[in-house]
């Protein structure tokens, strides 16, 4: 009988230690540099808050962390939805004044494989800026960085919160660089094909509230540009 | 007489051997699960498609109004949906018409999220559409804001991921007033009508040509 408990307690144990080399596993979630951070070509900057209260309407399956917002927003709760969550937010130009509305749909990714280092996320934005016209993202995102580094150790915590200064690329693809793929529909960049990276800086997270203080922001990298069209350019 | 300490240490010895086998056990099994048993399992609804007449596959999808509306977002609302939403009052939005809603198939089955953008700028008219379905992909759709006779907007599409990735179409949309009596029937329904068309793919003459 002795046998098959300390047999039963090492099993436990070792599926332990699993899971901890999967949150601590130094070869994995490292935040690569952005292609788009040492590029010299010019981008439009966009800027927006991933906080929920901060949001004008965020909203997921009604159980997940954060609570949707407002209180009274229609819930993803049927099954093929239940897995995505939606925000929209105002979005703000590198001057931090007003440029548009970005609408951002996130969900679970089956692509997702912790063994590799991956906590995937398909996630769409569709921005509408007067000064651009409208663009549509498509990327995959790893979180794995975000939950080893910050919601892990929030989750530990006495307080359930982490204070700090984490700053990542969350972006991973489709682009063989790690960049998001971005369509323009119309004005401005109607019909181009442009590369795109979401980048996340947290300063205070909740394991029970989600994101407390942080700044999201999209660089938006432009192809060559005549003379004529560079003053379309933020930056 | 037997060697009690001995006996002890041997089997103290075989104890710790087992537990580090299950240690080494349970290493094994947390990591074949995990490689066996998918972390995220969307679930899906089959696609209710049917061959279009002239080429190409034709999906239908459906709003149902104002069930299915998550966020209508414009200026000056009186009554904002979600209730309590505070839509900005900025320039930059003045112009625009945001909506989310949820998306059915031709079933009524909810089965993804979709967003309609209207917005005016410089005598410019923009009509956007993005449906979003978590189990296949995203479309982005321009519809032209003309409407066309009978009521209806036809666009085209500008970019999609995963199982749309490699498809280029069109998609109409136009409203369907609801003519049944029913208590609690929504007022009508947009129903999205999507033709997908693979990309063409050149033929290999030399490969297909009978030797």
């Amino acid at each position: 009988m002795k046998y098959v408990v300390a047999l039963i307690l090492g099993l436990i144990i070792g599926a332990a230690i699993f899971a901890v080399g999967i949150v601590y596993n130094p070869f994995t979630g490292d935040r690569v540099l952005s292609p788009l951070s040492v590029t010299d070509a010019q981008v439009i900057v966009l800027q927006f808050s991933p906080v929920p209260a901060e949001s004008i309407v965020y909203t997921n399956n009604g159980e997940s962390v954060p609570s949707p917002y407002p209180e009274k927003v229609s819930q993803l709760w049927e099954a093929p939805i239940r897995k995505t969550s939606a925000m929209a937010t105002i979005m703000r130009d590198a001057r931090n004044q007003p440029a548009g509305i970005g609408l951002k749909i996130s969900s679970q990714s089956e692509s997702t494989d912790l063994l590799r280092g991956k906590a995937i996320i398909d996630s769409i934005w569709y921005i509408y800026t007067p000064q651009h016209g409208s663009m549509f993202i498509q990327q995959t995102e790893n979180y794995l960085p975000f939950v080893q580094e910050v919601a892990f150790p929030a989750w530990r915590s006495s307080a359930n919160s982490w204070r700090g200064t984490w700053i990542g690329n969350t972006t991973s693809g489709p682009g063989a660089l790690g960049t998001a793929a971005v369509s323009g529909g119309s004005g401005r960049v109607k019909g181009l094909d442009l590369d795109g990276v979401e980048t996340l800086t947290v300063r205070a997270f909740s394991a029970d509230t989600g994101f407390v203080a942080a700044e999201g922001q999209l660089l938006i990298e432009l192809p060559e540009l005549s003379d004529d069209t560079e003053e379309v350019l933020v930056r | 007489m037997p060697d009690l300490a001995s006996e002890l240490t041997s089997g103290g010895s075989v104890l710790i051997r087992t537990f580090f086998v299950g240690i080494v056990l349970g290493l094994v099994a947390a990591a074949g699960a995990l490689y066996a048993i998918p972390v995220v399992d969307q679930t899906r609804e089959v696609s209710i498609t049917k061959v279009a007449p002239n080429g190409g596959n034709v999906e239908i999808f459906r709003i149902d109004i104002p069930t299915d509306r998550v966020m209508v977002g414009s200026p000056g609302q009186a009554e904002p949906v979600p209730p309590g939403m505070q839509w900005p009052n900025v320039d930059e939005l003045a112009g625009v018409r945001t909506e989310m809603f949820k998306v059915r198939n031709a079933r009524g089955l909810v089965i993804g999220v979709a967003i309609r953008n209207a917005a005016t700028h410089e005598g410019q008219n923009v009509i956007d559409w993005v449906l979003h379905f978590p189990a296949r992909g995203s479309v982005f759709a321009n519809m032209d804001p003309a409407p066309r006779e009978g009521g209806y907007r036809i666009g085209g599409f500008r970019a999609g991921s995963r199982e749309f990735a490699a498809l280029s179409g069109s998609m109409t949309e136009r409203w369907v007033a609801n003519t049944t009596e029913e208590e609690g029937a929504p007022a009508g329904h947009i129903e999205l009508q999507a033709i997908y068309v693979g990309e063409l793919e050149p033929l290999d003459l030399a490969e297909d040509s009978v030797e």
